[in-house]
């Protein structure tokens, strides 16, 4: 931990930058586990996994 | 067992020294990797979490990805405190040292390219919602009251509901014009977004739109109809800061949030 804490950050302003953004590195000398595509898919799972739990509030528009 | 190398950022050589006190991912101390005229930050972590299949299911654990991007952010953190550094995705990771000097090798003019873009700049992140004109909660009424037995129950709708629709059509009026407030609502918050997003674009070296988060991850109030990233240098973010805050005070019904400064995450790219 840094010596001054500082406000928490939201977990999907960081995940807007850490899956979305940074350098992505492919190629052999890497586990290409940075993969852009791997990183959605997952990220997709991950939403939906949330979605079955808690509705979303817009629903009533659709 | 020697540990993978997980990357955290590429820079240029800095002088002032990380805290030893400074852990990220698996709770390792970062250390430098020098290459030429390149440092890379990294952090030995263990296979058993960060080999392709283990590090593929922590992906989607919530918990753990948390975890790690809150680890990852905290190292990119102290980096930006001392230079401007270049951040690598989420979970880069390498066999050992001789695979980051080799990726480093290979890339080293486009990171020269990107760092010199992106040096004494950081990232604003900048997000406008619309606060919904009416809660989950009472739309859920509204549709239990639809049924002509659940308005009885004295459950279905709380004592401050506006008056009961007497009929299907009434109903149906009325759900009409709760949509049609809704359109006439994200119509503005998308025309106050567009010309607040032009205005911060004047002040940005680079801008980038992110998609608009989900309200189920946020946990924000409202829609999210604007979440874009600024480019700006630190010289002149205390102006951007200020413009940011003034948009503040003429925007009834909705919310502007500023976020940072962070690292230059959203403008990483080589190709910009």
């Amino acid at each position: 931990m840094t010596v001054v804490e500082r406000r928490e950050i939201a977990l999907v302003d960081l995940l807007d930058r850490l899956l979305a953004g940074g350098v992505v590195i492919t190629g052999d000398l890497t586990l290409r586990i940075a993969d852009v595509d791997l990183v959605r898919i997952d990220l997709n799972a991950l939403i939906s996994s949330v979605n079955e739990q808690v509705p979303s509030p817009w629903r009533e528009l659709e | 067992m020697s540990g993978l190398r997980y990357v955290y950022a590429v820079c240029r050589p800095f002088g002032t020294p990380l805290s030893a006190q400074l852990t990220g991912v698996a709770g390792v101390p970062p250390k430098q990797l020098t290459h030429h005229g390149l440092v890379a930050v990294v952090g030995q972590v263990p296979e058993e979490d960060f080999a392709e299949r283990p590090l593929r299911a922590h992906l989607e654990d919530l918990d753990w990805l948390s975890a790690t991007a809150r680890a990852h952010q905290n190292v990119i953190d102290a980096l930006t405190v001392v230079t401007s550094p270049l951040p690598l995705r989420l979970a880069t990771v390498f066999l050992d040292d001789s695979g980051v000097r080799t990726m480093m090798e290979q890339r080293e003019d486009a990171f020269l390219r990107t760092l010199d873009r992106l040096d004494g700049r950081v990232e604003w992140g900048v997000k406008v919602y619309a606060e919904s004109p009416e809660t989950p909660e009472s739309s859920a009424t509204v549709d239990s009251a639809a049924g002509t037995e659940s308005s009885e129950d004295p459950n279905s709708r709380p004592a401050s509901s506006p008056a009961k629709p007497v009929s299907g059509r009434d109903y149906l009026r009325q759900r009409r014009g709760q949509r049609r407030a809704h359109e006439e609502k994200w119509e503005q918050a998308e025309e106050f977004s567009r010309r607040l997003h032009e205005t911060l674009s004047g002040y940005a070296e680079e801008t980038r739109i992110h998609a608009p988060q989900n309200a189920v991850l946020s946990h924000a109030s409202g829609r999210n109809v604007l979440n874009a990233a600024y480019l700006v240098p630190r010289s002149e973010s205390e102006a951007f800061v200020e413009l940011v805050d003034r948009t503040k005070d003429d925007s009834p019904g909705l919310r502007v949030e500023l976020t940072g400064p962070w690292a230059a995450y959203s403008f990483s790219g080589e190709d910009s």
